[in-house]
């Protein structure tokens, strides 16, 4: 598991009378809609993503490119829908894990009659967050409910970015120690950004 | 038809294997899921007290894993497939 260090310039959600809220920029919106809609259409398997969202992007574009201009790319690149074949594609194996360690039957059994709902719940997170999260940013009023459906959402975003990451406890040494010149520093950067915002999540749900 | 033997063999029944092995379900630990997030889930799943959910979120942490319920296995099916859907890598085995 992983804790939140310090984090500058960036604001996150907050409790008030009103409900959860809190206010991105249209370029942080559509990264967290092209990653939520990327995870949806791996999960899911159908197109979701509004505005070609889930285009294929060329591999062979730097991934520093457009990160932020162009959020679609971003996550395009990230290669969240490279592959829907469990269990080959790790990520998924981590969304759909097995609920039995050692069994491989009653792994298969419990997939037969769970599977399909956890990847339904899933969507249907992703549908929330896409619903209540406008396009070119700006403020966002959850009610606690969706503020908890934001939660799952978020992270099932960076359960699919750590896996594709390879992201370990020592992150924060990592990052830190990672040349800016890096091809990937933008999804770290992402990531960490994330994270933050999930813990102010938490903190103004508790 | 066929008589019954004389001598029939009745399956044992093992008195103290049938309602006291529970099974459990179990979290393991990974880098992603953050501390205060899986504190969160083990109070909103289970309605554990804060402090309680805080101490199986450490074991999780420190220790790799931790037991975070026990019953029958139906129950603890229902349990692992609930923390899937919060993203906690959760497994279910016989208490043995």
């Amino acid at each position: 598991m992983s804790g939140t260090g310090p984090q500058e310039a960036v604001t996150g959600f907050r409790s008030t009378r009103r409900g959860v809220t809190a206010t991105f920029a249209p370029t942080q919106a559509g990264v967290i809609r092209a990653l939520v809609s990327q995870v949806a259409e791996l999960v899911g398997g159908e197109q979701i993503a509004p505005d070609g969202a889930g285009q294929q992007v060329s591999a062979a574009a730097s991934p520093m490119e457009g990160s932020w201009d162009s959020p679609e790319e971003f996550a395009a690149l990230l290669g969240l829908s490279d592959s829907t074949v469990l269990p080959e594609d790790p990520v998924l194996a981590r969304l759909l894990p097995d609920a039995y360690r050692d069994d491989p039957e009653a792994a298969g059994d419990f997939r037969r009659y769970t599977e399909q709902d956890l990847r339904s719940g899933k969507v249907a997170a992703a549908h929330t967050v896409l619903a209540t999260l406008p396009e070119d940013g700006g403020q966002v009023l959850l009610s606690d409910d969706e503020a908890r459906v934001w939660l799952r959402a978020l992270n099932d975003v960076r359960l699919a970015l750590g896996v594709r990451l390879s992201v370990t406890e020592d992150f924060e040494q990592r990052m830190a120690s990672l040349d800016p010149d890096d091809p990937r520093a933008a999804y770290f950067w992402v990531y960490d950004w994330l994270t933050y915002l999930q813990e102010t999540l938490v903190r103004a749900l508790w | 038809m066929s008589v019954a033997p004389a001598e029939v063999d009745r399956p044992e029944i093992k008195q103290d294997a049938v309602p006291d092995t529970p099974w459990i379900t179990i979290v393991w630990n990974d880098p992603v899921n953050l501390m205060s997030y899986v504190t969160y889930v083990f109070q909103t799943v289970f309605g554990y007290p804060k402090r309680k959910a805080n101490k199986l979120m450490l074991d999780v942490h420190h220790k790799g894993r931790a037991v975070v319920s026990s019953g029958t296995r139906e129950s603890m099916e229902r349990d692992a497939q609930v923390l899937h859907g919060y993203g906690l890598w959760a497994t279910v085995s016989h208490d043995s």
